[in-house]
C-alpha cells in the first residue's frame, strides 16, 4: 500500500523540490494539496494554489482518482511512524482508510528553521523523545521524524506533526471539499457531511468523491483552526490498523540504508583504531595491490577504508593490509572508569538536584539501607550494522542513509565536506533500528570522509565488529543510595550519582524519586565518559529506575511491607495509584508459587508515560534465571494504534530484559572487548517470556511509548531475583551476582 | 572460478571467489537485498536462505558449496503478488517493527513448519534462533503457530 517511487540510484523518495512538486501537481492533472509553509517567520499551513512565497511541505494530497496520500517528515525505524500520522490525519478528513497511502517525505531545504522549531516545541511544551535530545535545535518536523508519539517513544510526532499539524490538516482538507460541494451544488456548506472519502448532501441526494472535487477545493485559503472531531467520534484514531510499512518488510522488498544501490559505486570496509584514539601511521597494502575487483586503500589516520566490487571483497582486503596503529589510550579499564566514579562520588562537589527537608535528622533516627548499585556501558546492537552511502562531485554531496534525524545528517554532512546545506541532497531509507544510535552523527561524517576522499559513489559499511566496538554508548554510572524507614514510612532519601552527560536534559528530571518522600538529597557529580556515550533507549530512566525501584524494594523489606503495597503507601498521584492496582489486580501479585520462583515489580514514570511491571522469574540451584512471565499496565494518555503500542511495550520488555540478563561493555587495555554476538548476547525467542500489556484508558494527552517499557523491567526481574533466593542485584548485568539467563 | 546453482528457480552462474559467501554473491553479484547481513559470523540468522530446503546462514557458507544446489531466499517465497501462509502469517500478526531481521525470521520459520507442520513451543525453541534486538519474539511464535492451525484445517 506505501507507495514508492523509485527513481534511478534505487532511493524510494523522489528528489523533490518546490518547483517540480507543484509542476508535478499540475501534471497529474489537478488536486489538492496541502501542508506546511515555512515563510520568513511564520509557520503557515496552506494550498499548493497558495504556495507561491516559501515552499510547501506537503502533508497530504488528494488526487483525482480519490487516493489520499499522507506525506511525513520522519524515518521509519520499526514504529509505524506514519502509519499513526496518516491514522491522526485521515480521521479528521473523514477519509476511507483503505484508500490512504503513506510516502515519506524528501528532505528539502524548508524544514530547517531552528528558531521556529525551538519556539513550537517550546510553545507547546511538548515532551521529547529522548532519542531526539542531540536535535534540538531542529525544526520540529524533523524532531517529530525520528520517533512518533504513541508508537514509538516520544510523543512530539502525535503532539506537535500529529495532534496540532496532521490532525488540523486533514480537518482543513475536509472543510475544503465540503466547501467546493457547496458551491458547485448550491447548497449551504452545513447541510453537507463528509464521510468515507466522499461528500454527501442529504437533502437532494447528491454526492461526489473527494477526488472529484479536489481540484476545485485546492482554490480555497485553508482554514488554520477548522473543528475538530470529539474524540468520541472517532473511527480510525485509537484503532488497530495495520501498518503501511509491513507489506514490504514481509517480502524483502523494504530497502534499508543497507540495500542502497547507486550506478558507480563501490562497497567500502572500514578499520577503526583498535584502541581508543590509536592513528593509523602507515599502511601496508602490498598483499591486496592489484587484487582483482579490489580498488582503492585511504589511510585517514583515525580510520583506513578498502574498496571494492562487493563488501566481501573489501572486508577481505581490509583484514590482509598491514596497518600500524599507534598510540591510543592504552590505560584505559572499566577498572579505571569505576575507579574515577568511585573517587569522584566521594570527593567532588556535588550538584544538588533536588533537595527538602534534613536528610541526616531522618537517618539518625529510621532503620537505615544503604546501597551502592552500578551500571555498565550498553551498546545498541541496531539489527542493521552503521552504514552510509554517499557520492560526492565537485558540486555538492548525495547521501543514501536511514537516520534518526536526517536534516542534521545532511548538516553534519556538509560541514565536514565544506559545501553549502543545499548541495547536500538526503535520500531517506528504512531504518534497522535506530534507538538512538542512529540519531548520531559520526558514522555519517565518517562516510563524508571517505566518499570527500574518493569522488567516487561509495557505500561505507561497518562490520559488527566495527559497529559493536565503537558505539555511543549507555554510559556505565555509579550511584551511592540510602534510605531509612520508620513506622512503615519512608522517611529520608539521598541519592549520589555519577552523570556522564548522554545528552539527556535535566528538565526530564530522570533523577526524581518518583515516590512522596518528605526529606531528600538527590544531587550528581559530571564525570565525562572516556569513551563516547549517548542517547539508549529511554536514556537516563534506564540506570535511575533501577537504582530507584532497588532501593525502593529494599525500604520496603526494611519496613517488613509487602513491595506493592509500600509503593501504594508512598504514591499519592492519582494516575500512578490505578496504574499499581490495577497491576497487582492484572499480575495476581502475591500469588503463591513454587519455591524458585517470584514475582517481582517496579514502576517508573518517563516521557510522560507511567509503566508498572510483575516480572516472574523462576531461578534454578545453579543461579539459572528463566524469565517466564512480565505483566505490563501502561498509563501513555490516548492511544493512537492499540496494536503498534503493544508492539512497542512487548518489544522494550525484550530489550531491558537483555540488558539485565548480558549487557555489558567493558574495557581493557583501551579496547572494547565484546566484539559481536556471542560476546554481546541476545535474548532470543526460546528465552523470551510470556507477556501481558495492559492500557488504562485514558483521554489524557499522548505520553511516550518507544522507550517508556525499558526502565521498569529491570528492576523488576532483579526484586524479583531477590523474592526467590535472597540476594540483591546492585550491579548489572545479573552475572555480576553469579547469576545468568537461561 | 564459476559456481552455478538454482536462485529462486532460475538458474544462475556466479562468476565469483569461490570463498566468498552467498550471502554477498546474492546481495552484492546477484542484486537481491532481501537478505540481510547482520553479523557474518552465522550468529544471528539475518542472513537465512533456504538450500536444498535447509535454513541456512549463508554469511559463513562459501559459494562453492552451493555448486548445483537451490538456494531459495525472501524474494522467491511467494508466488508472484501472492503471499505465502507465513508471510500473510506476519502480516495478520504484525510481526515487524523495524524488519531488518524479518527476512531471516520468516526463512526459518517457513523451514522449520516444511519440516514440521505442527510444531510445539519447544520445536519454535529450538528452532528459531535468530535474533530481533526489536523483540517481536511473541509475535513470530503467534504467528507460526497460527499458520500451523490454518493448515490442520485446510486438511
Ligand atoms: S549475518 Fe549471518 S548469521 Fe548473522
Ligand atoms: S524487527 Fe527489528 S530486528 Fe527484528
Amino acid at each position: 500500500m506505501t507507495k514508492q517511487d523509485k527513481p534511478k540510484g534505487g532511493s524510494k523518495v523522489a528528489k523533490w523540490t518546490r518547483r517540480s512538486f507543484l509542476a508535478t501537481a499540475g501534471l497529474l492533472g489537478g488536486g489538492l494539496a496541502l501542508g506546511l509553509t515555512l515563510s520568513p517567520n511564520r509557520l503557515k499551513m496552506v494550498g499548493a494554489a497558495q504556495a507561491s512565497e516559501g515552499a510547501l511541505n506537503t502533508w497530504v494530497r488528494i488526487t483525482p482518482d480519490n487516493r489520499v496520500t499522507v506525506v511525513f517528515p520522519h524515518s521509519e525505524m520499526g514504529q509505524g511512524a506514519g502509519t499513526g500520522l496518516a491514522q491522526m490525519l485521515a480521521e479528521e478528513l473523514e477519509a476511507d482508510w483503505d484508500l490512504v497511502e503513506i510516502e515519506q517525505a524528501p528532505v528539502t531545504e524548508d524544514y530547517t528553521n531552528s528558531d521556529l522549531g525551538r519556539g513550537y516545541i517550546v510553545g507547546e511544551g511538548a515532551n521529547i523523545p529522548a532519542f531526539m535530545y542531540p536535535m534540538l535545535d531542529f525544526a520540529f518536523l524533523q524532531i517529530a521524524g525520528g520517533v512518533v508519539g504513541q508508537m514509538t517513544g516520544g510523543s512530539t510526532a502525535i503532539r506537535l506533526t500529529g495532534h496540532h499539524g496532521m490532525r488540523r490538516a486533514g480537518a482543513a482538507a475536509r472543510e475544503m471539499l465540503v466547501q467546493a460541494a457547496a458551491e458547485e451544488w448550491g447548497v449551504d456548506a452545513d447541510s453537507i457531511v463528509a464521510r468515507k472519502s466522499m461528500v454527501l448532501h442529504e437533502g437532494s441526494g447528491r454526492s461526489a468523491t473527494f477526488g472529484e472535487l479536489a481540484t476545485k477545493a485546492a482554490e480555497y485559503t485553508p482554514n488554520l483552526k477548522p473543528r475538530l472531531k470529539d474524540s468520541a467520534e472517532y473511527t480510525i484514531v485509537g484503532h488497530s490498523k495495520p501498518r503501511l510499512d509491513l507489506p514490504q518488510k514481509v517480502n524483502g522488498t523494504a530497502q534499508f540504508g543497507m540495500d542502497v544501490r547507486v550506478p558507480g559505486m563501490v562497497f567500502a570496509a572500514i578499520a577503526l583504531p583498535p584502541i581508543r584514539d590509536a592513528q593509523a601511521t602507515s599502511v601496508d597494502d602490498s598483499a591486496v595491490s592489484g587484487r582483482a575487483g579490489v580498488g582503492r586503500v585511504v589511510n585517514l589516520g583515525d580510520v583506513v577504508a578498502v574498496t571494492a566490487e562487493s563488501y566481501w571483497a573489501a572486508k577481505r582486503a581490509l583484514d590482509d593490509l598491514q596497518i600500524d596503529w599507534h598510540g591510543g589510550r592504552t590505560n584505559l579499564t572499566s577498572a579505571l572508569v569505576r575507579q574515577t566514579h568511585e573517587n569522584d562520588l566521594a570527593t567532588k562537589e556535588r550538584e544538588v538536584m533536588d533537595d527538602a527537608g534534613d536528610v541526616d535528622a531522618a537517618f539518625a533516627s529510621g532503620t537505615v539501607v544503604e546501597a551502592e548499585m552500578a551500571v555498565p556501558y550498553l551498546a545498541h546492537a541496531t539489527m542493521e550494522p552503521m552504514n552510509c552511502t554517499i557520492s560526492v562531485t565537485d558540486d555538492g554531496a548525495e547521501v543514501w542513509v536511514g537516520h534518526q534525524n536526517m536534516m542534521f545528517a545532511r548538516n553534519a554532512v556538509a560541514e565536514t565536506l565544506g559545501l553549502a546545506p543545499e548541495a547536500v541532497t538526503m535520500h531517506p531509507q528504512y531504518l534497522g533500528g535506530g534507538f538512538g544510535r542512529r540519531g548520531d552523527f559520526d558514522w555519517v561524517t565518517l562516510a563524508a570522509r571517505i566518499g570527500g576522499e574518493l569522488r567516487q559513489p561509495v557505500k561505507v559499511v561497518w562490520s559488527r565488529e566495527m559497529d559493536m566496538t565503537n558505539g555511543l554508548y549507555r554510559p556505565a554510572i555509579l550511584a551511592r543510595m540510602v534510605g531509612s524507614v520508620e513506622d512503615g514510612r519512608i522517611t529520608g532519601l539521598r541519592s549520589h550519582y555519577i552523570d556522564a552527560s548522554s545528552g539527556m536534559p535535566d528538565s526530564e528530571r530522570p533523577f526524581a524519586f518518583q515516590y512522596d518522600v518528605p526529606t531528600r538529597d538527590i544531587a550528581r557529580v559530571k564525570c565525562p565518559s572516556p569513551i563516547p556515550v549517548g542517547t539508549w533507549r529511554a536514556v537516563d530512566f534506564t540506570q535511575m529506575g533501577f537504582f530507584h525501584e532497588t532501593l525502593m524494594d529494599e525500604m520496603a523489606q526494611a519496613a517488613g511491607a509487602d513491595e506493592l503495597a509500600f509503593r501504594l503507601a508512598h504514591t499519592s498521584d492519582p494516575r500512578i495509584r490505578t496504574v499499581l492496582e490495577r497491576l497487582g489486580a492484572e499480575a495476581d501479585w502475591g500469588k503463591d508459587l513454587p519455591d524458585g520462583t517470584a514475582q517481582g515489580l517496579a514502576m517508573v514514570k518517563s516521557f510522560e508515560a507511567i509503566v508498572a511491571q510483575v516480572v516472574q522469574a523462576r531461578i534454578g540451584s545453579d543461579g539459572g534465571v528463566r524469565v517466564e512471565e512480565v505483566t505490563s499496565v501502561v498509563d501513555c494518555g490516548r492511544l493512537i494504534n492499540p496494536n503498534a503500542g503493544h508492539a512497542q511495550v512487548t518489544g522494550s520488555v525484550i530489550f531491558g530484559l537483555t540488558s539485565a540478563l548480558y549487557g555489558e561493555i567493558t574495557l581493557d587495555g583501551g579496547a572494547i572487548q565484546q566484539v559481536n554476538f556471542p560476546d554481546y548476547e541476545m535474548m532470543r525467542l526460546a528465552e523470551a517470556p510470556a507477556q501481558k500489556v495492559v492500557f488504562i484508558e485514558s483521554d489524557e494527552a499522548p505520553g511516550g511509548l518507544g522507550e517508556p517499557a525499558v526502565p521498569p523491567v529491570t528492576p523488576a526481574l532483579t526484586n524479583a531475583i531477590f523474592r526467590a533466593t535472597g540476594t540483591r542485584i546492585r550491579e548489572l548485568p545479573i552475572g555480576k551476582h553469579g547469576f545468568h539467563g537461561v | 572460478m564459476t559456481t552455478t546453482f538454482t536462485l529462486n528457480g532460475a538458474g544462475v552462474t556466479a562468476e565469483v571467489d569461490p570463498d566468498m559467501p552467498l550471502l554477498w554473491v546474492v546481495r552484492d553479484h546477484l542484486g537481491l537485498t532481501g537478505t540481510k547481513f547482520g553479523c557474518g559470523i552465522a550468529a544471528c540468522g539475518a542472513c537465512t536462505m533456504h538450500v536444498d530446503g535447509v535454513a541456512t546462514r549463508t554469511c559463513v557458507l562459501p559459494v562453492s558449496a552451493v555448486e548445483g544446489a537451490r538456494v531459495t531466499t525472501i524474494e522467491g517465497v511467494s508466488n508472484g503478488e501472492n503471499l505465502s501462509p507465513v508471510q500473510q502469517a506476519w502480516l495478520d500478526h504484525q510481526v515487524p517493527q523495524c524488519g531488518y531481521c524479518q527476512s531471516g525470521m520468516i526463512m526459518a520459520a517457513e523451514a522449520l513448519l516444511a519440516e514440521n507442520p505442527k510444531p510445539t513451543d519447544d520445536d519454535i525453541d529450538a528452532a528459531i534462533t535468530n535474533i530481533c534486538r526489536c523483540g517481536t519474539y511473541d509475535r513470530v511464535r503467534a504467528a507460526i503457530h497460527s499458520v500451523a492451525k490454518q493448515k490442520g484445517e485446510a486438511l
